[in-house]
């Protein structure tokens, strides 16, 4: 067995917050429908809009402008199906504008949902990224026009952790008369957001990545922007999203966002002191690595690195018998073997691109943690490079000759 | 509540994974009777094998390997490695990716293909060795049949389409784009389908 365990997944997903669980435990007994008027109901409909206000007030919002939705995908989904139904008939006056515009870099969620509005007349434009994932602004002066309707661009990469400049884009795209989302998903509740400062339409939240409970998120939808529900029949949410309230997840939401309003302000710079000694031990114990995603423009906790000659999987599993748990760019699992679009996008050759894997610390990672991983990895690099067809020291491929 | 295996494999595919056998040390092949490499590193597997050879007896007596690849990648190449030694060329030249993956004690459908490649390896090594000893004769070339002309897709193609996951006619068509044009290999395709399945799956 394993010394240690480290969780360097955060970007998967995050474990509860001890205080959400707390919260989350004390409430199990309360089931009441927050739409009926007893009691019980009542209790229910208390508890979820205190959650909607602890929400709406970290990110600078109104009460009557979340929506809380069962999950980030969810919330994009909605925002880009929401499009579709704009340039046809619910929203009268968008008809004229038929194109969306989003990046190669985002979610699956966002880029699958934008393919399939492409199959329903919607034109899709996707924006390129530089080599460290930072969106070209003048690649979307160029892009946005008349037919634009809506952009959607993520703040923060799950793969990479860069951060986009939302707010400048945000101009842009309202000058030119387009609505504007962002997933921010990755991003709240690890870099301040404020809805008015970033001046988005549309900001998706989820409560997993933040120590909150898995299956519950929040839309921002800015008060007067035209709405139209992806799930219909049910007076939730203000007409918004039908379904009755997941209130244990919302509970677990706000508490969630609370706990991040405490705890943030002072886990960036240490989680940026780690992230840099991670990096600077991996420079220099391991040959032939190449960091990914934007130097300073980047999340604190992400650090996403490939390895010449390994692939991606077998480092992974070799670092999780030694009990650390990490994640691949390679999508090798789903036998598909595509590496990482988001890498890809960045320039990043296929061959790195499988052997590339994401550290995401947290708020419970430390220097004991970093510096056990920092003790295993080396070891393990040299290992697959042996057995490997693909490295040969100093950088040459047996497969070239 | 349930709790996770030890592992996500099996315990014999962990062992090969943990200890592989028989990796080649270095880069020097000149002391093997056969190479053999198949794959490419942008698909993310690449394996070589190398074979020594009784030339009296036509018997596998060594085989050593690189790997680039998953753990499965890793251990179906180390578990034929062991496979192979004390098979006659022509026995080793038929081990079919099924038995490697019965050896490991089962792979996940969508890790099938990661140990195609390594019997693939091993019948270019053993093709090689053949070529090197003047018995061109006896090299036994892949040969494949074109089933869709249109696309220009050949019975290995629905191989590995099967092999990566396609299970109906409709998903052999959405990663081939087999008969997507005249639509007159259908039948042909259909038949190639079951078989592959049968042959990979028992299906």
């Amino acid at each position: 067995m394993a010394d240690m365990k480290v969780y360097f997944d955060n970007n998967a997903t995050t474990p509860l917050h001890p205080e959400v669980k707390k919260e989350m435990i004390a409430a199990m007994e309360m089931f009441g429908n927050p739409s009926s008027m007893h009691s019980y109901g009542r209790e229910a409909r208390a508890n979820v809009e205190n959650a909607r206000r602890k929400v709406a007030d970290f990110i600078g919002a109104t009460e009557k402008e979340i929506v809380f939705v069962g999950s980030g995908s969810e919330a994009n989904n909605t925002v880009l199906s929401l499009f579709v139904c704009g340039s046809s008939q619910c929203i009268p006056g968008s008809k004229m504008r038929s194109s969306i515009i989003t990046t190669k870099i985002e979610h699956p969620c966002v880029l699958e949902t934008s393919e399939c509005l492409g199959h329903r007349g919607v034109r899709v434009k996707y924006l390129d990224v530089d080599q460290y994932g930072k969106v070209d602004l003048d690649q979307l002066a160029g892009m946005l026009g008349d037919d634009v309707g809506l952009v959607s661009i993520m703040m923060a990469n799950n793969e990479i952790g860069t951060i986009q400049d939302i707010e400048s884009i945000a101009k842009m795209v309202h000058e030119s008369g387009a609505l504007m989302h962002t997933d921010a998903v990755q991003a709240v509740g690890k870099v301040p957001v404020d809805v008015r400062k970033l001046g988005v339409d549309f900001l998706t939240i989820s409560a997993h990545k933040i120590y909150g409970p898995k299956g519950v998120g929040a839309l921002f939808v800015k008060k007067g922007v035209p709405y139209c529900p992806l799930i219909r029949g049910g007076h939730q949410e203000l007409g918004r999203r039908a379904g009755t309230e997941n209130t244990l997840g919302i509970l677990g939401l706000g508490k969630a966002v609370e706990m991040r309003a405490l705890e943030m302000p002072e886990e960036e710079d240490r989680l940026l002191e780690l992230k840099h000694i991670l990096r600077k031990g991996i420079e220099e114990s391991i040959d032939d690595i190449h960091f990914n995603g934007h130097p300073t423009d980047a999340l604190a906790s992400t650090l996403n690195v490939s390895f010449t000659g390994v692939e991606g999987e077998a480092i992974l599993l070799y670092l999780d018998i030694e009990g650390i748990a990490v994640s691949t760019g390679s999508a090798c699992a789903s036998g598909s073997l595509d590496p990482s679009h988001v890498l890809l996008a960045t320039g990043v050759d296929a061959e790195l691109a499988h052997g590339s894997i994401r550290f995401s610390m947290g708020r419970e990672s430390s220097r004991q943690e970093v510096d056990y991983l920092l003790n295993v990895l080396p070891g393990i690099i040299e290992r697959i490079r042996n057995m490997s067809t693909a490295y040969i020291k100093g950088g040459l491929h047996a497969a070239s000759r | 509540m349930l709790q996770a295996g030890e592992w996500a494999y099996s315990e014999t595919l962990k062992e090969h994974f943990m200890n592989p056998k028989n990796i080649l040390q270095g880069e020097n092949t000149d002391e093997f009777d056969g190479v053999g490499m198949e794959g490419n590193l942008q698909c993310g597997d690449q394996m070589m094998v190398v074979i020594k050879v009784d030339k009296e007896k036509e018997v596998i007596t060594d085989c050593q390997w690189k790997t680039y690849g998953c753990a499965s990648a890793i251990a179906s190449t180390s578990i034929l490695s062991e496979m192979v030694k004390g098979r006659t060329l022509d026995q080793a030249f038929h081990i079919s990716p099924k038995e490697v993956a019965q050896a490991l004690g089962g792979l996940p459908d969508h890790k099938i293909h990661c140990s195609v490649l390594g019997d693939k390896a091993l019948r270019a090594a053993i093709n090689n060795y053949y070529t090197r000893n003047g018995q061109e004769d006896k090299v036994k070339q892949e040969q494949s049949k074109v089933i869709c002309q249109c696309m220009s897709i050949t019975d290995h193609d629905i191989e590995d389409a099967v092999l990566e996951g396609a299970r109906t006619y409709f998903e052999l068509q959405e990663r081939t784009k087999l008969g997507t044009v005249c639509g007159q290999c259908k039948d042909e395709a259909e038949v190639l389908l079951e078989k592959f399945k049968h042959i990979h799956f028992g299906v």
